[in-house]
């Protein structure tokens, strides 16, 4: 009986302790975001502002505060055409990556073939390529089969980092699927193609929801290959984004505007997908 | 593991990927080789000069120093990213809005088009319209990312830092999520300490997912390109000229391919053995424990 009184007093002391450390823990995040995004907080400010504003003196809110910079994107088709093709070309990647990698992961999670292990391995090694290797060599390929300057040229070349990705989520996904469900299915009498679209899809949709944000996620973000294999029709928003710079020096609240609409299409699709998310950045296998 | 059935006709399953991947792996890649034991004057004129270019690209001072750059810039930011983000991921909460929120805060960083985080730290950084730069000048240090080389290099490594840290914190955090909650109750029945908790409960499980973190940085690390490009274009003088930048100052501002295409084989194949060694000592740490 005494020791229970002694103990008492101890475990409530640790859990305070636990308390103080959960309280620092909170601090130093807010802390951490703040920093975060005070980067990117300032190039919304900017966005609002006119050049000679921006030019005359640092505030964090803007003193007059205006859209034009905004007006002028919208208002002009070369600028606002950037987004539509680099969305454009983002989708295109997703559907091909997800078409080709889900039966792919399907095979490689569930059987042994030869070569499975090194074709895995092939596919990874891809995404240690840098694309700099790539530029002059893709260029040439894709002009000598005239898809130079299209979407698809963008897509399928962004399929090199992202198929391999996609390949590697779904499996992991796939794998956390039990293999008696599949034989079950064919004892049913279900064909594989039957099954799989009918069965196992709905059964790994966030799996399929986060392998389409990553897809998103690494082909959004790429410049250098985009603007290699792009001039005028199927130019991304990213590469456009350097006109800004002018005779008369730098348009900066333009180039401040381009750049924050850059960021909303990312914060939808993680918006999107959010309680999957953690799963999916262990590529479904922790 | 379940035991997988074998059988070779999934490779119809898998072929769809292989023929995409090869078209715009192979064929790139066998270019490059192609090129990298010719001289090339001109589409018609081009001469098989075997392995001349690899000798000069292996002798060739200007490779050695980016190369050394990018081994310092990578390890620096490798320490950095890794301990911050596993920081990160330990005081994010694990339920609620609270953690959709954070989940959400934290990645917006991995979704900005990569000019684009170079266009926001450009603008961040200049003493006159960004925010950090006018700090700096305020508290006194001398401090111009475009003219002093240490200072532009200070913020390549700060602008990834800010970058990429997210994606290690958000590795570690769906790590952390997969521990039982039996282990902690385990651990405060021992009356565990925090670090005790973190050195022998959340540590070795976030080895797998920390392995994943390391390769993937130290291989984006490796081709970093769009991003100091934008902020210092290389410079001053070569200080952020790391190896992508080199190449392609070779391949498309001197148009030297044959160099070029020999240079751009000896670099794939430095990551490729560099991320073998880190995987296998990984691998053979975790085997001996």
């Amino acid at each position: 009986m005494p020791s229970s009184k002694a103990q008492a007093p101890v475990y409530s002391r640790a859990e305070r302790k636990a308390r103080n450390a959960n309280l620092r823990g909170r601090f130093g995040l807010v802390l951490y975001v703040v920093l975060l995004l005070l980067p990117i907080y300032w190039l919304v400010n900017m966005s609002f502002k006119t050049n000679t504003e921006i030019l005359s003196g640092l505030s964090f809110f803007p003193d007059n505060f205006t859209l034009q910079n905004y007006a002028k994107i919208f208002s002009d088709s070369t600028w606002y055409m950037g987004y539509v093709n680099s969305i454009f070309y983002v989708s295109m990647n997703m559907v091909i990556s997800l078409s080709v990698a889900l039966p792919a992961a399907y095979a490689f999670s569930r059987y042994k073939f030869i070569g499975d292990k090194h074709m895995f391995f092939w596919l990874l090694s891809n995404r240690m390529a840098p694309p700099a290797v790539f530029l002059l060599p893709f260029f040439q390929l894709y002009s000598s089969v005239g898809l130079f300057d299209t979407h698809i040229a963008v897509a399928l070349a962004h399929c090199i980092f992202t198929v391999p990705l996609a390949v590697w989520i779904l499996e992991g996904f796939m794998s956390g699927v039990p293999r008696e469900i599949d034989e079950t299915a064919y004892i049913d009498g279900y064909t594989f193609p039957k099954f799989f679209v009918r069965i196992f899809i709905p059964l790994i949709r966030s799996g399929i929801g986060v392998t389409a944000f990553f897809c998103f996620m690494f082909s959004w973000v790429e410049l250098l290959l985009a603007r290699t294999l792009t001039s005028v029709e199927a130019k991304p928003i990213a590469a456009i984004m350097t006109r800004t710079v002018s005779a008369s020096g730098m348009d900066w609240g333009l180039l401040a505007a381009a750049g924050v609409l850059t960021i909303i299409p990312g914060m939808l699709v993680i918006y999107f997908v959010r309680n999957h998310v953690a799963k999916g950045f262990a590529l479904g296998r922790v | 593991m379940q035991t997988k059935v074998e059988n070779n006709k999934a490779w119809f399953l898998v072929m769809p990927v292989f023929l995409i991947v090869a078209f715009s792996a192979i064929i790139p890649l066998m270019t490059v080789v192609n090129y990298s034991v010719q001289d090339i004057f001109d589409p018609y004129t081009r001469y098989f000069v075997g392995t001349e270019w690899f000798k000069q690209v292996i002798l060739d001072s200007r490779l050695h120093d980016a190369l050394l750059r990018q081994f310092i810039y990578s390890f620096t930011i490798l320490i950095i990213e890794v301990p911050l983000g596993i920081c990160v991921a330990l005081m994010m909460p694990t339920k609620g809005r609270g953690a959709s929120l954070a989940l959400i805060l934290v990645a917006i960083p991995l979704l900005i088009p990569w000019n684009v985080v170079g266009t926001i730290w450009q603008i961040f950084g200049r003493a006159d319209i960004g925010l950090f730069g006018a700090f700096m000048s305020y508290i006194g240090v001398e401090y111009n990312y475009a003219s002093n080389p240490i200072d532009a290099w200070l913020t390549v490594v700060l602008m990834d830092v800010w970058h990429w840290t997210p994606l290690v914190a958000l590795l570690c955090y769906s790590g952390l999520r997969a521990i039982p909650e039996v282990y902690y109750q385990a651990a405060r029945i021992d009356q565990a300490s925090r670090w005790a908790v973190f050195r022998y409960i959340q540590l070795p499980k976030l080895t797998n997912v920390l392995i994943i973190g390391v390769l993937l940085r130290f291989m984006d690390s490796f081709m970093i390109y769009t991003e100091p490009f934008v902020l210092t274009g290389g410079g001053p003088g070569s200080s952020t000229t790391f190896l992508s930048q080199s190449l392609v100052q070779q391949a498309i501002g001197q148009f030297d391919l044959g160099p070029a295409a020999a240079f751009s084989l000896v670099y794939f194949l430095i990551i490729l053995l560099v991320c073998w060694v880190f995987y296998t000592t990984i691998m053979n740490m975790q085997k001996d424990k």
